[in-house]
C-alpha cells in the first residue's frame, strides 16, 4: 500500500517537472522544473532497489549537470529570450505526432507486457547494491568503461574548445 | 500493486514530453534540457527491466547512459556559448545558414 502511495508520488513529481520544462517561459524556471523532475525519476529508481543510481543522479545530475545548465543561462543572458514567441511554426504538427505516437506505446503497453518472457528464477544477490553493480561494471563491462572514459575527455576536450576563445571565429 | 507496466507508462510519458520540448521550443537551453528527459526516460525503462529480470545489468547501462548525458550537455552548452558570442541569440530557428 505504501509503496503505490510512494510511486504516484515519485511519478506525478517527475511529470509535472517534465510538463513545467517543457511549458514554462523563463529558463530558470525550466531548469526548476527539470530538477523537481528528475527528483522524482531518482525516487523511482530507490523503489526499484537501484540505491547506487539514485546517489548518482542527485549527485551528478541535480548537483552537476543542473548547476552547468544555471551557469550558462545566466552567461548567455536570456532576459530577452523569455519575451520572445517560446514555440516555433511546427508545434501543431509536434503535438499531432506526439498524440499518435503516444497512442502507439500505450496501445503496445497494454498488450504488450503480457507476452513479456516470465522473469529469471530469483537469482540471490549477495551483498549491496553499490557492490553488485560494481562487480559487473569493473568485469563484464570493463571495455565498455574505458570506453566511456576517453569518450568523457574527449567531450571536456570539445566544450573547452568551443566555449574559450577558439569559438569566435 | 505497482508492475513493471506502470514504470514503462511512466518512462513512455516522459519521452513523450522530451520529444514535444525538442520539436516545439525555440530557446536552444530549454531543448537541451528536453533531451536530458528523453535520456532520463530511457534510464526508467532500463531500472525497472533490471528489476523485473532481478539483474544489475540494465543498471550498469544505465550508468553510461548518464556518462553519455554529461558529456551531450557539456559539448552542446559549450556550443551554445560559441553560438550566442557568434550571432547573440539562442533561438534554434535564427540559425538557418545551411538552409535553403
Amino acid at each position: 500500500m505504501g509503496d503505490s502511495v510512494f510511486f504516484y508520488a515519485f511519478a506525478a513529481l517527475a511529470i509535472l517537472g517534465a510538463l513545467g520544462t517543457v511549458l514554462f517561459r523563463s529558463a530558470v524556471h525550466c531548469s526548476l522544473a527539470l530538477m523537481t523532475s528528475l527528483l522524482g525519476v531518482a525516487g523511482l529508481y530507490l523503489m526499484q532497489g537501484a540505491e547506487f543510481l539514485f546517489a548518482v543522479q542527485i549527485v551528478l545530475y541535480i548537483g552537476g549537470i543542473m548547476v552547468l545548465f544555471l551557469f550558462v543561462i545566466m552567461l548567455v543572458n536570456l532576459d530577452q529570450a523569455a519575451k520572445l514567441k517560446q514555440f516555433n511554426g511546427q508545434t501543431p504538427l509536434a503535438v499531432l505526432a506526439i498524440l499518435g505516437t503516444g497512442a502507439a506505446f500505450y496501445a503496445f503497453l497494454a498488450k504488450g507486457v503480457a507476452t513479456l518472457p516470465a522473469p529469471a528464477s530469483a537469482t540471490v544477490m549477495t551483498g549491496g547494491n553499490t557492490e553488485n553493480v560494481a562487480d559487473l561494471l569493473f568485469t563484464s563491462y570493463l571495455l565498455p568503461f574505458e570506453v566511456a572514459s576517453v569518450l568523457l575527455l574527449v567531450a571536456v576536450v570539445g566544450s573547452v574548445l568551443m566555449a574559450g576563445k577558439g569559438g569566435t571565429r | 500493486m505497482i508492475t513493471i507496466n506502470h514504470y514503462l507508462a511512466v518512462s513512455a510519458t516522459l519521452l513523450l514530453i522530451g520529444t514535444l520540448g525538442v520539436l516545439t521550443r525555440r530557446n536552444i537551453v530549454v531543448i537541451l534540457m528536453s533531451i536530458e528527459l528523453i535520456l532520463n526516460a530511457v534510464n526508467v525503462n532500463l531500472i525497472a527491466f533490471s528489476k523485473y529480470h532481478n539483474q544489475v545489468t540494465g543498471q550498469v547501462f544505465a550508468i553510461f547512459v548518464i556518462a553519455v548525458a554529461v558529456a551531450e550537455a557539456a559539448v552542446g552548452l559549450g556550443v551554445l556559448i560559441a553560438l550566442f558570442r557568434n550571432k547573440g541569440s539562442v533561438q534554434a530557428d535564427e540559425v538557418d545558414l545551411l538552409k535553403w
